[in-house]
């Protein structure tokens, strides 16, 4: 392990430190405040369904992708049959396919760590996690431990106040009052800023968010998220070619 | 051979498929792009990937939410174009949406 933060080739050693992991920290924290406020929507959506505490916090902890969560909900049941449960992964399944697309930008940056490393951290992987990441990359920052940073303390945060809002319940009845289907929504856009690299590059982007609005009006559902993305994804690829 | 009907257990397996089918995301797309080879074309379209997963999940959310969402996000644009602050974004994003809302829009 080496002490400097600064950007390394990916080539290099890979870098883990423990000021990567205060660099991730510090980076998460201004989210956290977004972060609970959809934990105890959450919470409080479980518990108006009639999950059991534990129940809540085991889902909080395991699954760990809030969208997915609050989807789960509005689809929950009293009684399960097997196609039923099977049914849900499969939508769980399509709301965190952006997931995929996620992991794969920044695979680069993953791939010299060990497989079992990775494995570990991807378990804590989520949206928020991807907006820093991403960030971070993009600036030509190396160390893995701003993922680790960030998404251990997201995930101690998430599970923690999904209690509250599980035991306040009714106080938090609506949500959509105060803006909580936004916050996500309001990272993302947010990030248009950081990334942004000029217009040329910006081409594929638009091409992202035209494909994406078609898609959404011809298909239910998040499919939109993977074909709009992908689509960008292919202009980039081609687009520095010459016509 | 039919399987006994999850009964009590239900949750429980409900939690636990939701957990798997999420890993699979977070994993998959790490493990297939071990077995693509980085060439230019590839970096460029890695490249283009991440503003793109922005652009494509804002944009039908937003024409989903209606106008006040748009109204908060452009808000949200331009307070991070003006201070480089998430937080300050999303305090003027949640503020507008719910003064927005407040008023009947």
């Amino acid at each position: 392990m080496t002490a400097s933060p600064e950007p390394t080739s990916e080539a290099a050693r890979p870098l883990l430190t423990m000021q990567g992991v205060r660099l991730g920290v510090r980076r998460v924290s201004v989210l956290l405040p977004g972060i609970v406020v959809f934990a105890v929507a959450f919470g409080a959506a479980a518990a108006a369904k009639g999950l059991s505490l534990l129940e809540t916090v085991m889902m909080s902890a395991l699954v760990y992708a809030g969208v997915a969560q609050l989807v789960a909900m509005e689809l929950w049941r009293p009684e399960w049959s097997w196609g039923a449960i099977a049914g849900l992964a499969v939508v769980t399944a399509t709301v965190n396919a952006r997931m995929v697309l996620q992991g794969a930008s920044l695979q680069p940056w993953f791939a010299p760590y060990p497989k079992a490393l990775n494995a570990a951290h991807l378990f804590l992987f989520t949206d928020a996690s991807w907006l820093i990441g991403a960030r971070y990359h993009g600036e030509g920052g190396r160390d893995l431990g701003v993922i680790i940073g960030a998404g251990v303390l997201l995930w101690v945060v998430w599970v923690a106040t999904t209690i509250p809002g599980y035991l306040l319940g009714a106080l938090v009845a609506d949500p959509r009052q105060y803006g909580i289907d936004l916050v996500m929504p309001i990272f993302f856009a947010a990030m248009i800023v950081p990334l942004w690299r000029g217009k040329r590059a910006a081409v594929p982007w638009v091409v992202a968010g035209l494909v994406a609005l078609v898609t959404a009006k011809l298909i239910d559902g998040y499919a939109f998220i993977i074909v709009g993305s992908l689509a960008g994804a292919l202009t980039g690829a081609f687009s520095d070619d010459p016509a | 051979m039919t399987l006994p009907d999850p009964g009590p257990w239900g949750a429980a397996f409900v939690i636990l498929a939701m957990m798997l089918a999420t890993y699979l995301c977070r994993i998959s797309g790490v493990i297939m792009m071990g077995f693509i080879p980085l060439t230019p074309r590839v970096r460029r379209g890695l490249a283009a990937l991440p503003g793109s997963i922005v652009v494509a999940t804002v944009l039908p959310l937003i024409e989903r939410l209606g106008f006040t969402a748009a109204l908060a996000l452009i808000a949200a644009i331009g307070s991070m174009v003006l201070r480089r602050s998430e937080l300050l974004a999303l305090a003027v994003g949640m503020a507008t949406v719910s003064a927005a809302r407040a008023l009947g829009f």
